[in-house]
């Protein structure tokens, strides 16, 4: 069994759990509904948002030199990162310079990717983050299992006994309101001693040099304007073009999400404060070459709203853990073959291909065409589970050939109907072990035609 | 070094160029913006007031936070406990109960206003508030964000932000909590200038 499913299975063991965390996503995917039928011009900002960025791919070069050369003249110190392991190193340096003891971090899936805090902390530099969810897994030492919803797997229960252990909360307190003031408190004497916030960014302006980051909670903002030193981490494909493009990008981002017209607090920042100094850190880590894989490239599209994970009916009863990767769901899925495709060859897989994805992306990426692609090259280059490649092989045999096709048809409706359950559900059988096989037909549509045709 | 290596790559792997769209900008027809603004900052979480003359504003304030103790603003109508221009660090403005900024565009579709670091007197200062009161001209509000990009330079600043309503947060069981790690509560005022 891949990976994934194996992780699933696990995870559907608690059947009212997962009733809770499908029903949970599946709220907010019908508020996105909402949200975005409210505006006549959706499916406009759709295709707009979808066309400029395949724009900016067909340009990413050009737009990131002037991104860059804006940003310099905006007093911005720009640094440029291969991968995940510079670019922690960019990062710690920055901190080295500056004596940076004491962090603060904003939501940021890159710097996830990256395993960076992990790095700073074994360096000896103390990390918080201050996102409410992203905290609540912090303490818990777990990665995040949703991308904008970080702790989504996680009951109040459990939130409350993590509190209670870790910021001496009331014993058996559970209400959400108590928790999250208890978190504000925790959080603002972190904000109030930080020496340095780092945060990620949602949208990089190549015409101003600027960076957009998009939170509801603030926790951004109190970071990067309280702590002399700021540093926005971005992955090459963050860029647009103009900050008119934002207009578009905003209108799209909040609905797909959460179904907010926008987020509480949409930042720009272009300069450092007095006396303080901003750092931007672009990252490639594997982006350039998934912009060369011509089937695969509109996955740079991606704004990261996570309406793909929300509606997705694996996702919703499989869990972001069970993807084994910090950007789960289908656009994991179509993200991580191309990181390593023999770890990750599952991952496709785990998709019954509905296309739901496709129909909510803010950006129209083809998610589950490019599954579906996926699927095709994992096949041929080998990484197929033993059980699947034989079951194929013989589907094919049996398939291409008509005189075996009527024959095995015969005997499968015979063998339905005859024979006793331990023959026909077995560990032969991997379909058969969470479902009933079909009912099955007297006849074949072709015998049927036989009979019938003179009528 | 590595910029030269991301910038090959990129030569090497993209695609042919893609023409950019133009952008529309999505008239709403002659529709007054300022009821649906009302309408979805009220949803949004934030409380809207008109007032007709700023000498009452303080009074108010006074009114709707009758414990605040200290008020911090940059306007030189309210009366401030905090100069915002003397203050050592910006963690002195920890205290700051309630902040009263002016709001430079207000946003219908979505009930954000345009707020940026002249307006603030600190950048902090509307998140490390407890509440945060903005005041806007009904005149300045927009349809919706590609009005509000065409009017505002986002880099006539150092720092500008679209703040839509209290701080807030879902991250405990999809329960929404207001007041996460920015201001507990937003009230708008609007007020016409004279
Ligand atoms: S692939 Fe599309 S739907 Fe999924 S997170 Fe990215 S932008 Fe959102």
């Amino acid at each position: 069994m891949n990976q994934h499913a194996q992780k699933a299975a696990e995870f559907i063991r608690n059947e009212s759990r997962t009733d809770w965390h499908d029903e949970a996503l599946w709220f907010i995917r019908s508020k996105r509904d909402k949200a975005a039928h409210g505006i006549p011009e959706w499916e406009e900002l759709r295709e707009l948002a979808s066309q400029v960025k395949s724009h900016v791919l067909s340009k990413l070069d050009q737009y990131l030199e002037q991104f860059e050369a804006r940003a310099i003249q905006n007093g911005v110190q720009v640094h440029w990162a291969a991968d995940a392991e510079e670019h922690n190193r960019i990062v710690h340096s920055i901190l080295k310079r500056h004596q940076v003891q004491h962090l603060v971090k904003s939501k940021s899936m890159l710097t996830e990717e990256c395993h960076l805090n992990d790095y700073l902390i074994e360096r000896g530099i103390e990390v918080v983050d201050t996102d409410l969810g992203e905290r609540i897994i912090q303490l818990k030492g777990e990665p995040p299992s949703h991308i904008v919803m970080p702790a989504i797997h996680l009951k109040k229960e459990e939130v409350g006994e993590l509190f209670h252990e870790k910021l001496h909360t009331e014993k058996g307190a559970t209400d959400p309101k108590y928790l999250t003031e208890a978190a504000r408190q925790h959080l603002r004497q972190k904000f109030l001693t930080a020496q340095a916030a780092i945060t990620g960014v949602n949208f990089a302006i190549a015409e101003t040099g600027g960076v957009v980051v998009c939170t509801n909670e603030g926790n951004a903002d109190m970071g990067v304007h309280l702590a002399p030193v700021q540093i926005h981490c971005m992955g090459i494909e963050k860029i647009i073009p103009k900050a008119e493009h934002l207009g578009i990008f905003t209108r799209l981002l909040a609905r797909s999400a959460t179904g907010q017209p926008i987020t509480i607090y949409t930042s720009h920042y272009h300069r450092p404060k007095t006396g303080g100094a901003m750092h931007v850190v672009i990252v490639d880590n594997g982006r350039t070459a998934q912009l060369g894989r011509e089937d695969f490239r509109n996955s740079l599209k991606c704004i990261r709203c996570g309406a793909c994970m929300n509606t997705c009916p694996i996702y919703r009863r499989s869990g972001g853990h069970s993807y084994g990767y910090t950007v789960p769901g289908p656009i994991g899925s179509i993200l991580t073959p191309g990181l390593d495709l023999k770890k990750y060859s599952g991952l496709p897989f785990a998709s019954t291909l509905c296309g739901s994805c496709s129909d909510v992306c803010p950006v129209k990426i083809n998610i589950h065409e490019q599954l579906y692609r996926w699927r095709q090259v994992i096949a041929e280059q080998g990484h197929l589970p033993a059980a699947k490649r034989q079951s194929m092989k013989w589907a094919g045999r049996v398939l291409s050939r008509p005189g075996w096709y009527n024959f095995f048809g015969k005997i499968g409706r015979w063998a339905i109907r005859r024979l006793p359950r331990p023959f026909l559900y077995n560990r032969f059988n991997e379909w058969g072990k969470d479902r009933e096989l079909p009912e099955p037909p007297r006849q074949s549509f072709k015998e049927w035609y036989r009979e019938n045709k003179r009528l | 070094m590595s910029k030269s290596k991301i910038i090959a790559a990129i030569q090497k792997n993209k695609p042919a160029e893609v023409l950019l769209p133009s952008i529309p900008s999505f008239e709403t027809g002659n529709a007054k913006p300022f009821d649906a603004f009302v309408a979805t900052a009220e949803a949004g979480g934030s409380q809207v007031f008109r007032i007709s003359d700023s000498p009452g504003l303080n009074t108010v304030i006074n009114t709707l936070f009758p414990e605040a103790v200290n008020i911090a603003s940059p306007l030189p109508t309210v009366r401030s406990t905090i100069d915002l221009e003397k203050i050592q660090s910006t963690t002195d403005l920890e205290s700051v109960d309630v902040a009263v900024i002016k709001g430079q565009l207000g946003v219908a579709e979505n009930g954000a206003v345009w707020v940026t670091e002249a307006d603030c007197g600190q950048r902090v200062l509307p998140f490390i508030t407890q509440h945060l009161i903005i005041l806007l001209d009904p005149a300045d509000i927009v349809h919706n964000m590609q009005e509000a990009y065409q009017r505002i330079p986002v880099d006539a600043t150092g720092f500008g932000l679209f703040i839509a309503g209290p701080s807030k947060t879902a991250d405990i069981e999809q329960s929404l909590v207001i007041g996460a790690q920015g201001a507990r509560s937003l009230t708008i005022f609007l007020e016409a200038s004279q």
